[in-house]
């Protein structure tokens, strides 16, 4: 067990709150630095995959988290990103400035969005900002003397004084870590002082916040605005992964998987949102497994176990059709989701944290420590 | 000059006449108390003066400034700060965040320096943070510092309230019914604080209450009120025994 004797007031204040984090984020980080010397490509890939969701999450957190501002819109602020970039590209724009160019235009459109939403909330929020994602989507297909339409746009590989950054190379690997390393600690400076608590504040009791001399209009403003930021430098780096942009890329569907990725890897925290990001980026791999490998492995244990070659073959079309279904993704996304609420309403984040209690507190474990309440008084629904 | 002065407030509801031409001044440093029946009006002059809700006529003075027309989220400025009826706390945040929020209204810093967390913003934060511990301390806290509200007992909350809007470093506060839902025992040390928080911070309370022995022991100055209008202002005793507060009770 570890006792926390706080002697100093910056101990609240410092990130770490004990010499413990140094070594689990210190190791969590150098085995991310010696990833691509010592994985295949494929893998290296999909880790950037998972960077640029937990980017696109660490935003997404910090509106819907942490300011209580759900958005089903933020594949708009990813397109508005990913397009400034094959545009600027174009023009010759350098990549530092079309990078820094990209968060700050989806940042504008967050501020753009974001005063209308403040007369909008839950559902009704939840509505205007689908709107917004279609009418991004609408205008990217049809502003064709810009966008080039549905036929879309390449991409170029990035130049970053005068070195090449190809999308599977090692050095966009490291460029995608540092952006995530850069965008977390300034999401974590964010919540630690004034500006994050408002946000918390606003979360919680409006009413109150108000009272105590929270700008709540303006603070909501710039929740919508940093989110936006950072799905929109999310959206630059996609592009350059993607190496091909189209509108069909942003639809609807994204911006449900962004909110799937929060809900799953646990609202309200950071960690929940690289959770997410690697829950979200692992579903299709797995799809894939299950769609390749999963009808002949089945098939073959039938026949260890006495199945005739005839209905083996029969049980593998079947499963083979199954996998294959069109919305298969759909609803395993639907399933997963309705029992994490369920059985784990804080997502991955609350299962790690219920883990690392265990260990924390290892042989005086209660049984019953995290026994979930399951009737409520009247006054406490909606909790 | 008083300190606060409502001025011929009202407030409508459509036909309803909630707060019906209330006028009433607080000297610096009193401990002032509106009762009333049920639906008197007496949160609704909470509201006013907090502003959420605006006037449908009168004035609101506020140490010589008119405050009628302010927002509600500047009125923390003029050195006002207020607790809820049914606590309004940050249900998923510790009790020192809740705190912490409470120094919103003093903060310097901008979301540049917050967001590189600067040497500036880690001094605002220790100068916050000592504060809070002052507040902590004043009300006997210590032992709730890092719980989150959510698991907070009904009575802790209620001095929490206290507590986040002592924070902003008031010069009026607002209790709406601060012993409600708290027993014998916990009423007792909320009338102490109350009396501290008077002459210790030099904070002047208005407040709404329902209990008659914490209103007697407290408050300087009592305000009846009833169906929105002021029924009569005086000591504690004087109120009690008027024989229209008594009717309004009673009935007769």
């Amino acid at each position: 067990m570890r006792f926390i004797f706080k002697t100093d007031y910056d101990q609240d204040i410092d990130l770490a709150p004990h010499t413990g984090y140094f070594w689990s984020y210190g190791l969590l980080t150098a085995a991310l630095v010696a990833a691509p010397f010592v994985f295949g490509n494929y893998f290296i890939s999909q880790l950037v995959f998972v960077f640029i969701y937990a980017i696109v999450g660490v935003g997404l957190m910090i509106l819907a988290g942490y300011t209580g501002l759900a958005s089903l819109g933020h594949a708009a602020f990813l397109a508005i990103g990913a397009y400034t970039a094959a545009v600027a590209q174009k023009y010759g724009v350098p990549f530092p400035v079309y990078f820094l160019l990209a968060g700050l235009l989806a940042g504008l459109l967050g501020v753009l969005v974001g005063f209308p939403a403040l007369r909008l909330q839950g559902i009704y929020l939840v509505i205007a900002t689908i709107s917004m994602g279609l009418l991004v989507e609408e205008i990217l297909a049809r502003w064709e003397s810009v966008t080039n339409g549905n036929e879309g746009l390449r991409v170029k590989t990035a130049q970053v004084f005068g070195l090449e950054m190809t999308r599977d190379g090692v050095g966009f690997y490291f460029f995608c870590l540092a952006v995530l390393i850069a965008v977390l600690l300034m999401a974590m400076n964010l919540l630690r002082s004034a500006t994050g608590r408002a946000f918390v504040a606003i979360r919680d009791s409006e009413t109150a916040a108000r009272s105590l001399g929270v700008d709540v209009a303006s603070h909501k403003v710039k929740a919508f605005a940093i989110s936006a930021a950072i799905t929109g430098l999310a959206g630059c780096i996609f592009a350059h992964k993607m190496s091909f942009i189209s509108p069909e890329m942003f639809t609807l569907t994204l911006s449900i998987e962004f909110i799937m990725m929060i809900l799953i890897g646990g609202a309200g925290s950071l960690h929940g949102a690289i959770f997410g990001a690697i829950f979200v980026v692992m579903v299709d791999p797995f799809l894939t497994l299950l769609k390749d490998d999963m009808p002949g492995l089945l098939a073959s244990a039938a026949r260890l176990v006495g199945v005739g070659a005839d209905n083996a073959a029969l049980l593998q079309e079947t499963l083979a059709r199954w996998a294959s279904a069109a919305g298969l993704k759909g609803a395993i996304y639907g399933a997963v989701i309705m029992l994490f609420i369920l059985f784990e309403p804080h997502g991955i984040y609350g299962r790690w944290l219920k883990v690392k209690l265990f260990f924390n507190l290892f042989p005086l474990y209660k049984q019953a420590t995290f026994v979930r309440q399951k009737t409520y008084m009247k006054s406490e629904r909606g909790r | 000059m008083s300190y606060l002065q409502a001025q011929n407030l009202s407030l409508q509801f459509g036909g309803l006449k909630a707060v019906n031409d209330v006028s009433f001044s607080i000297e610096k440093g009193e401990i002032f108390t509106i009762i009333g029946p049920n639906g008197a009006g007496k949160t609704s002059i909470f509201n006013l003066i907090s502003k959420f809700y605006r006037p449908t006529s009168g004035r609101i003075l506020l140490d010589g400034q008119d405050v009628t027309d302010v927002p509600a989220h500047r009125i923390a400025e003029f050195g006002v700060a207020r607790t809820f009826q049914n606590i309004e706390l940050f249900e998923n945040a510790t009790v020192l965040q809740n705190l912490l929020v409470g120094r919103h209204r003093l903060n310097r810093t901008n979301l540049w320096q917050e967001l590189l967390f600067l040497p500036s913003v880690r001094r605002s934060e220790r100068a916050h943070r000592r504060r809070a511990e002052e507040v902590i301390e004043f009300l006997g806290l210590e032992a709730h510092r890092d719980k989150l509200i959510s698991g907070l007992a009904y009575g802790v909350r209620k001095i929490v309230e206290v507590a986040r809007a002592l924070c902003s470093e008031p010069r009026l506060i607002l209790l709406d019914e601060p012993s409600s839902g708290l027993n014998a025992e916990e009423t007792d040390d909320m009338s102490f604080w109350i009396r501290d928080i008077r002459k210790e911070l030099g904070v002047t309370v208005l407040m709404v209450e329902h209990d008659m022995s914490l209103v007697s022991k407290v408050s300087d100055r009592v305000l009846a009120l009833n169906y929105g209008k002021v029924l009569t202002t005086g000591t504690s005793a004087e109120v009690q025994s008027h024989p229209d507060v008594v009717a309004a009770y009673l009935g007769a």
